[in-house]
């Protein structure tokens, strides 16, 4: 039998050193599976492979030591339990995300709906080179927003309600940027230093701090063999219907501009970032 | 400035978190509905955080005083929750 790699590699089947065995690569979105697909997977690491499995560095599971011979059965009996196998290649990959705002305290935005939206639209579509989306649900950057072809950053755009400030001057300590200041009879905001954390929104105890949620985007981030940091350069997005014209607009210049098999960073280089800029700014303004 | 009448005082500048918020939350849970507790921290981490997480927890935050010694004074009232 002729094996074809590149099709097995396309749906998540990684060659092993051993010959004939396959690390299984499955679907994960923003890093969650339910407690039943877990136990699907344990069954079939017992069955099929050598009763372990890897967590990868982007919250991929792999089950090791798949024979060849069983590739269809173990498919069909992960997608009974409800699991579906990841992909590789030229595409776009698992969509990560932190817990975001609602399991942690420090979120701005809810990071898992959006992750499989996200994961929805465009996982698995084919592109010139792999690509990857992150979301990260704050400034903490748990997520790594940055490493990704195109990350998501979760932030507050902040405004004072100057009647409910008592002037307790606990947002003055909070802000970690020095953005915030008490003056003789105010509070000044330096809105050149404030990098959208919400952590004088969460810590007012007067809700003198309105936060309105929103998204800051990070393009052409790179993490392997070479390293470069995603670049920001839009202003804060505030709704969905923006934040997926940019996105649909970056991977279009990515499908465009790219030679095969390079990535997105590396296009974006060698075309130019004053013209990538421009072609996000205006998928910004719509 | 405002002054309030302070019923209890405790002091966290001699841990370090996360003891700076446990030891502060286990000095309101010493005291009844609508007492004022002042919580002596250090700046830094503790005066970052903790008032946050005493707002979290369903307090109310009365002030922030700066004892410009490297040490912050944190009003709070206690609310009692459930
Ligand atoms: C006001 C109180 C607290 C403050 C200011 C605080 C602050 C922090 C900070 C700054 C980090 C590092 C995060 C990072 O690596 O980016 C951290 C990590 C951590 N904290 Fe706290 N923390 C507090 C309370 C607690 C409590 C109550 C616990 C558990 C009883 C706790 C358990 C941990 C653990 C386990 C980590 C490590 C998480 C990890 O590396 O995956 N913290 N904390
Ligand atoms: S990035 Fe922010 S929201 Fe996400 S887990 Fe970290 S602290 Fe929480
Ligand atoms: S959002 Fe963050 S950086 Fe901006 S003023 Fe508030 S605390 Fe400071
Ligand atoms: S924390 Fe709120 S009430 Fe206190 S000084 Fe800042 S804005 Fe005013």
């Amino acid at each position: 039998m002729a094996v074809d790699y590149k099709t097995l590699k396309n749906g998540g089947f990684m060659r092993q050193v051993q010959k004939n065995n396959f690390s299984l690569r499955l679907k994960v979105v923003g890093g969650n599976l339910t407690a039943s697909q877990l136990l699907a997977i344990a069954d079939i690491s017992k069955k099929y492979g050598d009763g372990h499995i890897h967590l990868t560095s982007r919250q991929g599971v792999e089950i090791p030591f798949i024979k060849l011979a069983d590739v269809e059965q173990v498919k069909a009996e992960l997608e009974a339990g409800g699991v579906n196998t990841g992909v590789c290649g030229p595409r776009v990959r698992t969509v990560t995300a932190c817990q975001g705002n609602a399991i942690c305290p420090s979120g701005c935005i809810d990071t898992y709906p959006l992750a499989v939206e996200i994961s929805e639209r465009y996982f698995g579509k084919e592109l010139p080179h792999k690509f990857k989306f992150g979301i990260t649900g704050c400034a903490n950057n748990c997520l790594k927003a940055e490493e990704n072809d195109l990350g998501v950053k979760g932030g507050y755009t902040i405004e004072l309600v100057k009647e409910n400030c008592t002037l307790c001057g606990v947002c003055v300590k909070a802000c970690r940027e020095g953005a915030i200041a008490k003056i003789d009879n105010g509070i000044v905001l330096d809105k050149s230093k404030c990098n959208n954390c919400g952590r004088c929104v969460k810590s007012c105890p007067f809700d003198a701090w309105k936060g309105e949620p929103g998204y800051i985007l990070s393009f052409g981030g790179l993490f392997g063999n070479q390293i470069a940091r995603g670049e920001q350069f839009l202003p804060i997005i505030r709704d969905k219907e923006t934040l997926f014209r940019v996105a649909d607009a970056a991977l279009a210049f990515f499908d465009k501009h790219a030679k095969p098999s390079e990535r997105f960073r590396i296009a974006i280089d060698r075309t130019g970032w004053d013209a990538f800029k421009t072609e996000m700014e205006v998928a910004y303004h719509g | 400035m405002d002054d309030f009448a302070i019923d209890e005082n405790t002091d966290i500048t001699d841990v370090v978190c996360p003891m700076t918020f446990v030891k502060a939350k286990v000095a309101l849970e010493e005291l009844e509905d609508g007492q004022v507790l002042s919580i002596r921290l250090n700046d830094g981490e503790p005066v970052q955080n903790v008032p946050r997480s005493i707002k979290d927890e369903g307090h109310r935050i009365l002030k922030l005083a700066d004892n410009e010694d490297g040490t912050y004074n944190l009003i709070v009232k206690k609310v009692k929750t459930k």
